[in-house]
Parts: structure tokens; sequence; C-alpha cells
């Protein structure tokens, strides 16, 4: 297999991010037999401990340790790769906030077809690529094909693919430093700020009540405020509630929100996006409450009901008062 | 400052059910209720927010039909001084490469400060703005959920996971893709589009984008969509049935029994 298969670890504190593992099993399903290499970017001891840890479980890691990669700015991470890649290289980010930054532009930069948010694949024929992706906040999913001969970067979602081992023996790391050198940034990385604590913290909750988009009206949050309070839960929420400026951020659920991990999670007019999916761990007992049969969220509930909120949440909290 | 706001016309993912049409070559378009994409909307709002504080234009790009049109004059109601029409044939079953070809294309031919994009659209492959940031050679940052500065460099902040936001600085001209909840985006009344119903929208097609035919459309596409299909479903919820009141009765013997009523 001539294919040149390359992965972008995302590292923190000198630990190879779960993607890792996720993209080198991703990149053995689509080439099988092929020698991935890990690729990692940053700054002083942290890279070189990331990228033992990625060696491992690669076989090969090429380091690129620049003070200025301390911090992953893709408008930095594109040109570096577009200029220590070989030609043909197949790329594989994960579909992340950083990986859908450096992704399309870097597709553009190598001239090679771009596979965005990868869920599933199969092996390449030839330099034919098949793979999975959802459209419609996965109400539907297609095959999409491109030609790998030239190369193709892809973006994997998280969890698509399970981890591969981690690897025991010591793989090679190949310092690519000097490629790092001299690059400039038009878009300079300032500083981070820490998504605000709210009054209740979902996190720590056994028992959550969610609502999402389906609940129609902001008057109607009311409803579901009101279930809450008769069960003893806290109320949560998906993004769209907290774009609308419904409920405090810290109340979201999901990739781009909070990772809760309840005992029972009630999913209220809430269609199921893998954001929102992301951000609930630890299977709890799951109701999901959707008008829409085929909304993806009946796929991992335990328990769904096809109904009108409107009408079944006041009969529900009528119903939980009695039984108190 | 010059501006420029990429949208599109899609299915409205909260009014519709989406399921695959006869064939399985496309989605079931009958029924189907379209408005402009939830992010390009955001989008849009930000341009004006931004134009109402330090001056200049905002332009509307749709590519598409006259059916795209009542998007753009949508969009054009909230605020925006000028739309933009890129229609031809040439353009169907362009690729996310195709479509930021295209628009690369309307681009040079303006003067633009900052081009703003949805950060992603119905096919959930947030592509396109960093395809035209590339394609220009210009900056580029995605998920921007805070727009700061004027001339010369923007101060913005980007959504990363679990909430928190990346501060950095970039130079313009540059591509920002647009995250939801960057603002409060206006409500457009009937009166709104009415006032912009007569607006001249100018329309631009392969050539006079100056992109040859068959350069952009299905036939140069670099990923090509196969088929739509609904994946073998797992065993998925237990389905609860009857009126409400029982489904009401259903789930608290449920919940008392899974420890969910305190």
């Amino acid at each position: 297999m001539a294919t040149k298969v390359f992965a972008l670890i995302a590292h923190n504190a000198g630990q190879p991010d779960d993607s890792a593992l996720e993209l080198l099993a991703g990149a053995r399903t689509l080439f099988p037999g092929c020698a991935p290499v890990a690729l990692v970017a940053g700054s002083g001891p942290d890279v070189a401990a990331a990228a033992g840890a990625a060696a491992a479980a690669f076989g090969e890691a090429w380091s690129f340790d620049q003070a200025q990669l301390a911090y992953p700015n893709a408008e930095l991470l594109r040109p570096l790769l577009v200029k220590a890649l070989p030609p043909g290289a197949v790329v594989l980010l994960p579909h992340s906030t950083l990986g859908m930054d450096l992704g399309p532009g870097l597709s553009v930069k190598l001239g090679v077809p771009y596979l965005p948010d990868v869920v599933g694949c199969q092996a390449s024929e030839g330099d034919t690529l098949t793979v999975v992706r959802q459209e419609y906040t996965g109400q539907v999913s297609t095959h999409v094909q491109a030609q790998a001969g030239q190369g193709a970067v892809l973006t994997v979602r998280s969890g698509a693919f399970a981890p591969a081992g981690a690897g025991s023996a010591p793989g090679r790391v190949l310092d690519k430093s000097a490629e790092a050198e001299g690059l400039q940034a038009r878009r300079r990385f300032l500083g981070v700020v820490a998504a605000q604590a709210g009054d209740v913290d979902i996190t720590r909750e056994d028992v959550l009540v969610s609502v999402g988009r389906g609940i129609g009206e902001q008057e109607n949050v009311a409803l579901v405020e009101e279930l809450a309070e008769a069960m003893g839960a806290a109320v949560a929420c998906s993004r769209p509630i907290v774009d609308a400026k419904w409920l405090d951020k810290s109340r979201q659920v999901g990739t781009s929100g909070l990772t809760v991990k309840p005992k029972v999670y009630l999913a209220l007019g809430i269609s199921g996006a893998f954001q929102h999916v992301g951000g609930i761990k630890g299977s709890p007992f799951l109701v999901a409450v959707n008008k829409n049969p085929k909304a993806p969220i009946f796929q991992v509930a335990s328990v769904g009901i096809v109904a009108d909120l409107m009408e079944l949440l006041p009969e529900l909290t009528t119903q939980i008062q009695k039984a108190k | 400052m010059e501006i420029l706001v990429c949208v599109k016309r899609v299915p409205d993912a909260t009014e519709n059910e989406i399921s695959v049409g006869p064939g399985g070559t496309d989605i079931s378009r009958e029924d189907l209720v379209y408005a402009v994409n939830e992010w390009d909307n955001y989008a849009v709002e930000e341009a004006i927010q931004i134009v109402d504080r330090v001056g200049g234009n905002v332009t509307v790009v749709a590519l598409g039909d006259s059916e795209a049109e009542e998007v753009v004059r949508r969009e054009m109601a909230m605020g925006a001084g000028q739309g933009l029409m890129l229609v031809d044939d040439a353009f169907r079953g362009a690729d996310g490469l195709g479509v930021a070809t295209i628009l690369e294309a309307a681009a040079r031919k303006g003067a633009y400060d900052l081009i703003l994009t949805g950060a992603q659209a119905d096919d959930g492959a947030a592509q396109v703005g960093g395809m035209l940031a590339a394609l220009l050679d210009w900056p580029y940052a995605s998920l921007v959920n805070k727009i700061e500065g004027e001339a010369g460099t923007l101060r913005i902040g980007r959504e990363l996971e679990g909430g928190t936001q990346e501060l950095s600085e970039i130079d313009l001209p540059c591509v920002l893709s647009i995250q939801t909840g960057i603002n409060e985006p206006r409500y457009v009344g009937i009166r709104g589009i009415r006032k912009v119903a007569s607006v001249e929208i100018p329309v631009l097609d392969a050539a006079a984008l100056g992109l040859a035919a068959g350069a952009v459309g299905g036939a140069a596409a670099k990923a090509r969509r196969l088929d739509y299909f609904i994946p073998a479903a797992g065993a998925g919820a237990e389905m609860l049935t009857g009126s409400t009141r029982e489904l009401a009765s259903q789930l608290v013997d449920l919940l008392k029994l899974k420890g969910g009523l305190h």
C-alpha cells in the first residue's frame, strides 16, 4: 500500500486526545495495512511527551516543536502541513473545532478532495474512497466518494471508529521542527475565556429534564420548569434554547456546552444531533419525547414517545404531583 | 467596511421530517418548508451590526434560482443594502469546492474587506467558508461568536468545545464563519419584505464571473454524493403508545423505577 496516511494529533498536557486512537482506527479501516504517521505540533516537553505516546500507537510520529505552535492555531498549522507533507498525502483530522478550522482550507491548498465529518467508511478500492456522512442533523445518511490519487483531507467524527490500541513498544519520533521555522499567521492567538458557571451545576445532577427547539415558544419553557420541579430534577437544554437566550449557557448539554452524566435524562423536543448526544455520558435511562418519529434521538433513547409536548407535559406534571 | 455575506436557502430543519426520496438520489422534496440557513441569518445580522457601528455596506449573495432570491430579499429586509444572485445551469451539482469557487469569483468582482458565511448549512459539512478563504488567500476563522474592532484588524472570538471562547486578532481582509448565538437576529415582518420587494438584485452567470462552464458544476466535483439512505437502525428506543393520560402514567411508573423522581 503506497498511500501515505497522516493523522493530526490533538493533545493536552503531553497526552494525545481521545481522537488520536480513533483516527488511527479510521486510517486502518480506510487503508488496511497502511502505516499511518502521527503529526504532533506544539512546544516544549508537552510535544515531546505527546509525540512519544502517539509514536507508540502509530509506530511513527512527526514532531513539530516551535514556540509559536504552543497553541494550536489552524492559520499556522495549515501552511506548516502544506510545506511538510509529501505529495499524495491523505490527512485525517478530528472533526473538532480545530479540524473544522484547518481542514477545508488545507484541502484547497493541497489541491485534494475534502471529506468532512466522516462517520464511517469502507476500505478504499485503489484510489477510490467511499465514506459515510450524515445530513440534516443525522436524519439521513449519504455515501460520498472521492479520488485520493493525489491525496485527500478527511475530518472524522468523534466516536465514529472504536479506538485502536495505544501500543506498548516505543515508536519512532522524527523531529521535523525545522519545517516550522518562519511561519507567519495573519490570525494571532490572544487567549481563551472559560465558560461561565451558572447557578446550578448540571454536570452534578442525577436527573435532568432537558428541553430543545421542539418546545416552540419561550413561554412554554415554564412547562418544562414545572415538570422538573415536580420531579425534583434540574433543567438542562440543547443549543437552540441558549442561542434564543431562553436559558443560560450553563444549562446547555453538548459538545459546545457541558458534558453530563445523569442517571435519568429526559430529552423533550430535542432532535438528537450528534453535538447534543455527545454531551450525554454514562448511559443514563434516556426518555425522548419528540413529535417527529424520525428524530435521531430515538436511536439512542431507552424509551421514546411521539407526542405533542404541549399536551404531554402538563399531564405528566399533574400525575407526578399526585404520585408523590 | 464592505461586507459580503454568503447565504443559502435550505429545508428548515425545525419544520421538516427529512426522508429519502424515490431512488435514493435526493431527499424527498415534497412539502418541504424552506428558509434561510440559520447560521447565515446570524451572519447577516452581525454584518448589519458592524456596518451600523463603523459604516460601510452589506451585500447578501446566494447561488441558485428565483426561490433563492426570496431568501436574499428576506435578508435584505433585515437591513442589508445590496443583494447579488449567482445563477447558471453550469453551477448544478457543485460540491463545496465548486460553491467556494463560484463565491470566490463573485468576491473578486467587488472590493470587500470582510466576508461572512454561516458556520455550516444543511449538509453539515462546514466547508465553504474555509475553502473560500483559501482560494482568496485570506486569513480565516471558523465558529466565530464575537467580532470587535474596525480598520485593519478585527478582534474575534471562536467557540471551542465546552463553550470555551478562543480570542484572536485577525487581519483584514478575511473570511469568518459565524456560529449561532453570536447575536439576536432581528425579526423581519411582511412590511420589511415589501419595502425591498422591488429593489433590483443583479444576477451574474458563469460567463460574467469568468468561470468556464464545467469548471464548477457536478462534472468538476471532487467529492461526489452517491446516494441518500437511512442506516439500518439499531434496537432504538422502546416506543410507548396510548392516550396522553396513558403515556404519562407509563412514564411516571418508569421514572419511579429508574430513580427519576426525587
